[in-house]
């Protein structure tokens, strides 16, 4: 039956269609014409030219202010602030530009519009134009290419020291996080390593990792230095945190990384946006396949204190090395969950 | 039909020997494996308009999903069978037609068809010579490309689905089948495609330089040339030197995939085992697909401005401003072209040191364009225009390099990059400055030389209707897609409805797909003026739009070797278009100066 009908309204539109040139046709010859573009023609169009001009620029600035309510809220990181203010530098300058040559366009194809026994300006070339609109976009090039690099060499600058070291790993399709813990030294990892219980491959011989934890919300202390390392194991992911205005690819085989220092804890950012249920989030930005659309994680940016409150209750990779040999396989998580809870008690004294 | 080949068989000019014998056409050497560059022109052209429809019906699938994510659409599941089970688009086959849209698009359509089309139709008739270099070739080049449409549409109907992996086809994806149904023959066939292509762009390229360079007429020395012969030497030339590159990506894939080697894959762990790869780099291919992949847009977009540059000078009625600047940027443009292509990998982990080498490259290519820009602009100023559909596209394409460049701008600075990276503001840039623009150049050339193609006119008052509704679709979908992306939505989402913070995603993309079905919808009047007109249009005279360049000296039928006599010679430049003391707004390349004392400049005798 809808294929059916499918088919009908198919067949419709096409007939439509053809009586549509059927009727052009007729008009046409009606009149006489040879399809020589007349006055008319320039006339009309040209018409149509500032029509277009007018409401188009119109609608784009309508839609533009109405839109606002659609972008990202202010940057949640340090770096962010100072690019989204080159972004409106930048943004500032296009639209000048914009609106003078559209506007020139527009107006010179209705303005100067065919007019029989009129002839137009024979004017080839002008050199001292020429150079003119030549050295003026590369000294304004020039002056956004120097700004951009600063802000460039700024962001990517080695990290310090003491930033936080936490790996941002993806897989099809979801995000772990997994914390460097005490010694802030991410313990190796491997793919190979990789089974149920261990799904990062860490590799339990290797004392930086002991004490790394692994979580499935990302947390950031406000006001620290957090350096991000990108694993992927399967596909081609990107990490991207549309609040804090950073994005890195996940590459197998590969590190990569990106320094952030988080300004705007998710509950100060809740009153900004005026939205209660406001969170933070990290993307999938690369496609990687069926469920590319729903793979991300839930980022939470806090003070100081609730984050190590929150650390405290987060497992680490292994179960503690004492309590290892008493496990039996079957038993990894109940014990692992275990073992956690005992930490905490540790933890906490 | 066969009969006017014989009609110039007597006039034996030394060097054009074929024409000293008589030619048999037959239905299958003239309309199948046509050696003419004519018909070779016509049969690019009918080929990607028929891809163009295919890719577009596949991209308004995705508008209705993307505009109306939660509605089912009963049909879907009768056009798409299991695909569009229930009404829902199945979210693989989301990703399969997004895939292939971009790839028939930017290759089929837009390499293909428009170089196809123009660089045949134009390189013969406006350097004045009777052919291609080799008919043989060109003729192979085209039926290379029907070959690869053939694959590529062959793919459609695998089991698992096409290709998936995007236009890009980035490894890991696109090499294991484990990620993605479309990764098994669906991509096999896509890379088989694809070799295809390039087989014919090669072959193609090749034979319109050569052409070009050895086959000039007396007195077209290259500063005679139109713009449009510039522009297709320049793009044949990015193309030839860019497509190895694809090929050898394409290749080492095929090996990934088949043969067990690892040029890009490493440390891969999915469905529940490790794989054997190592030591590859999925990066590797980026490189290599990008060093093509930013040279393409300008193969894409170099004729579609050659085309325009014409277009606008002979519809100003003016000569175009700056013809040598014009020149110069195009070069400037294309040599660029081939040391920017960093900047689609600023987020790979690129060392940040050479992010800013290609910054800095990038950002440069924007002086060129402005240069270009300003020159139609002055081309424009105090013009005599004749509005004619073609000029009007031609306009068109004019505001769209400006609105898409611009974000390019942006784009192209790596701090700003990291941002907006892959998302909706990037489609919407792309879409403007490489589609929209590249199609209304290629618009603006049908219309125009529709009259030299099929000696008929086109029916101007469908042309007009088809610009405006045109113009409003594409600004309508691709202007708001800006902000999607700056409200931090990712492309190649099935749908936005998981995460609350894509409102706008929701929001605008009904809006967006309202205007893309308005858009689409008006190119089904192209094509059917375009079908029409072949056959019904009024018949053409032989220069209808009062140009100065050689294809119009030619007779409208189309004969063997396009001149019945000597070909023209030519003795002035071909912008002679409203000089002042000359009888009409037009001064033929053929005329020599000695017949127009009244009109010469000084240094012109
Ligand atoms: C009817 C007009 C068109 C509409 C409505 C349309 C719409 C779209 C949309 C919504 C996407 C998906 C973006 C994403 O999720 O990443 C897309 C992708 C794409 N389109 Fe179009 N498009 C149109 C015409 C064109 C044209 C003329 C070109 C020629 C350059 C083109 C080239 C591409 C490319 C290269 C992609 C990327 C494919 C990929 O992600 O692998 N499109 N298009
Ligand atoms: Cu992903
Ligand atoms: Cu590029």
């Amino acid at each position: 039956m809808i294929k059916l009908l499918t088919l009908i309204v198919i067949a419709l539109a096409a007939v439509t269609i053809w009586r549509l040139m059927r009727v052009l046709e007729l008009v046409r010859d009606l009149r006489n014409e040879d399809e020589q573009i007349t006055d008319k023609d320039n006339r009309v169009n040209g018409r149509l030219m500032l029509w277009f001009l007018v409401l188009g620029m119109g609608g784009m600035t309508y839609f533009t202010i109405d839109a606002k309510k659609y972008l990202l809220p202010v940057a949640a990181s340090k770096h962010g602030a100072l690019t989204d203010s080159y972004l409106y530098i930048n943004f500032a300058l296009i639209i000048v530009v914009f609106f003078i040559t559209q506007i020139l366009l527009f107006y010179f194809a209705w303005k100067y519009q065919h007019k029989k026994g009129q002839k137009a300006f024979f004017y080839p070339v002008d050199h001292k134009l020429e150079f003119i609109w030549t050295i003026i976009p590369a000294v304004v090039l020039m002056g956004l290419i120097v700004y951009g690099l600063k802000l460039w060499i700024n962001i990517t600058a080695p990290a310090p020291k003491e930033a936080m070291v936490i790996e941002v790993y993806g897989k099809q399709f979801d995000w772990t996080a997994r914390y460097s813990g005490g010694d802030n030294t991410l313990g190796r990892s491997n793919f190979k390593l990789i089974t149920d219980d261990n799904q990062l491959g860490v590799d339990s011989l290797d004392e930086n990792g002991k004490d790394d934890k692994i979580t499935r919300e990302l947390h950031l202390p406000v006001g620290s230095k957090v350096i991000f390392k990108f694993h992927s194991r399967d596909v081609l992911h990107s990490a991207y945190f549309p609040h804090l205005r950073a994005q890195m690819n996940c590459v197998p085989g590969m590190t990569t990384e990106f320094f952030v220092e988080p300004t705007i804890t998710t509950d100060s950012m809740r009153l900004i946006t005026g939205n209660p249920k406001f969170d933070y989030v990290l993307l999938c930005n690369k496609i990687c396949g069926v469920a590319h659309y729903n793979m991300r994680m839930k980022m939470v940016i806090e003070p100081a204190d609730d984050f190590k409150k929150w650390y405290k209750t987060q497992p680490y990779v292994f179960a503690r090395p004492d309590a290892a040999p008493a496990v039996v396989p079957a038993d990894t998580v109940k014990t692992a969950q275990a073992s956690a809870q005992n930490r905490k008690i540790v933890a906490s004294k | 039909m066969s009969t006017h080949s014989h009609g110039h068989a007597e006039d034996s000019h030394a060097g054009h020997d074929h024409h000293d014998h008589e030619h048999h056409d037959t239905f299958w050497t003239k309309y199948v494996f046509s050696q003419d560059h004519k018909m070779i022109s016509k049969q690019f052209l009918v080929t990607a308009i028929i891809m163009a429809l295919l890719a577009m019906f596949m991209s308004l699938i995705f508008r209705l999903q993307l505009g109306w994510p939660s509605e089912k659409f009963p049909f879907l599941e009768s056009i798409l069978g299991h695909w569009g089970k229930d009404g829902k688009l199945d979210p693989n086959f989301y990703l399969a037609l997004v895939t292939i849209h971009g790839t028939i698009m930017v290759f089929f359509v837009l390499t293909g068809g428009l170089s196809g089309t123009f660089s045949n139709l134009l390189i013969p008739f406006q350097v004045g010579a009777r052919d291609m270099a080799s008919g043989f070739l060109n003729m192979l080049s085209y039926w290379f490309f029907f070959g690869s449409c053939a694959v590529m549409t062959a793919s459609l109907f695998v089991q698992a689905g096409p290709a998936s992996a995007g236009w890009t086809i980035y490894p890991p994806l696109s090499a294991l089948p484990q990620a993605i149904p479309g990764s098994g023959l669906g991509m096999t066939l896509w890379l088989v495609s694809m070799v295809l292509f390039i087989g014919s762009a090669l072959l193609g390229g090749i034979n319109y330089v050569v052409t070009i360079l050895n086959l000039r007429t007396k007195g077209m020395s290259m500063t005679r040339l139109p713009l449009t012969i510039w522009a297709f030497l320049i793009t044949a030339i990015l193309g030839i030197l860019s497509f190895p590159v694809l090929f050898a990506a394409a290749l080492l894939l095929l090996f990934d995939r088949s043969f067990g080697t690892s040029f890009y894959l490493s440390d891969i762990f999915i469905n529940g085992a490790p794989l054997a790869h190592s030591g590859g780099s999925p990066i590797l291919f980026q490189h290599l697909f990008w060093f093509l992949g930013h040279p393409e847009v300008y193969i894409v977009l170099l004729p579609a401005l050659g085309l325009a540059s014409e277009v606008i000078s002979t519809q100003s009625r003016k000569p175009i401003f700056g013809y040598k600047a014009m020149i110069g940027s195009m070069l400037v443009i294309a040599f660029l072209s081939f040391i920017v292509w960093g900047h689609h990998m600023f987020i790979t982990g690129m060392n940040p040191f050479l992010g800013s080498v290609f910054v800095f490259t990038t950002l440069l290519v924007a002086i060129p364009s402005a240069v270009k820009v300003f020159n139609y602009l002055a081309t424009l100023w105090r013009a005599n225009i004749v509005l004619s559909p073609a000029m009007l596209f031609a306009i068109g394409l004019v505001s769209f390099f400006i609105s898409g460049g611009l974000t390019g701008i942006i784009l192209g600075d790596s701090a700003l990059d990291i941002n907006i990276h892959d998302t909706y503001f990037v489609v919407a840039h792309f879409h403007i400055v490489m589609g929209s623009s590249a199609i209304f150049g290629m618009f603006a050339g049908i219309y125009h030389w529709f009259p030299r193609m099929f000696g008929r006119m086109m029916n101007k008052r469908a042309g007009y209707i088809h610009f405006w509704l045109t113009i409003v679709g594409v600004y309508g979908t691709f202007f708001p897609m800006h902000f999607i992306g700056l409200s931090g939505a990712p492309r190649r989402y099935y749908a936005y409805t998981a995460y609350e913070g894509f409102d706008a995603a929701l929001n605008i993309n009904a809006l967006v797909s309202v205007f893309a079905i308005l858009g689409g919808l008006a190119q089904l009047i192209f094509v059917f003026n375009f079908f029409y007109s072949m056959y019904r249009g009024k018949k053409a005279a032989q220069n209808p739009w009062g140009s100065t360049t050689l294809e119009w000296t030619a007779p409208v039928e189309h004969l063997h070797g396009n001149w019945p006599g000597e070909i023209p010679t030519v003795y002035r430049w071909p912008y002679d278009y409203g000089k002042p003391g000359a009888d009409e707004d037009f001064i033929q390349q053929t005329v020599p100066y000695s017949e127009t004392p009244k009109s010469n400049l000084p240094g012109e005798a």
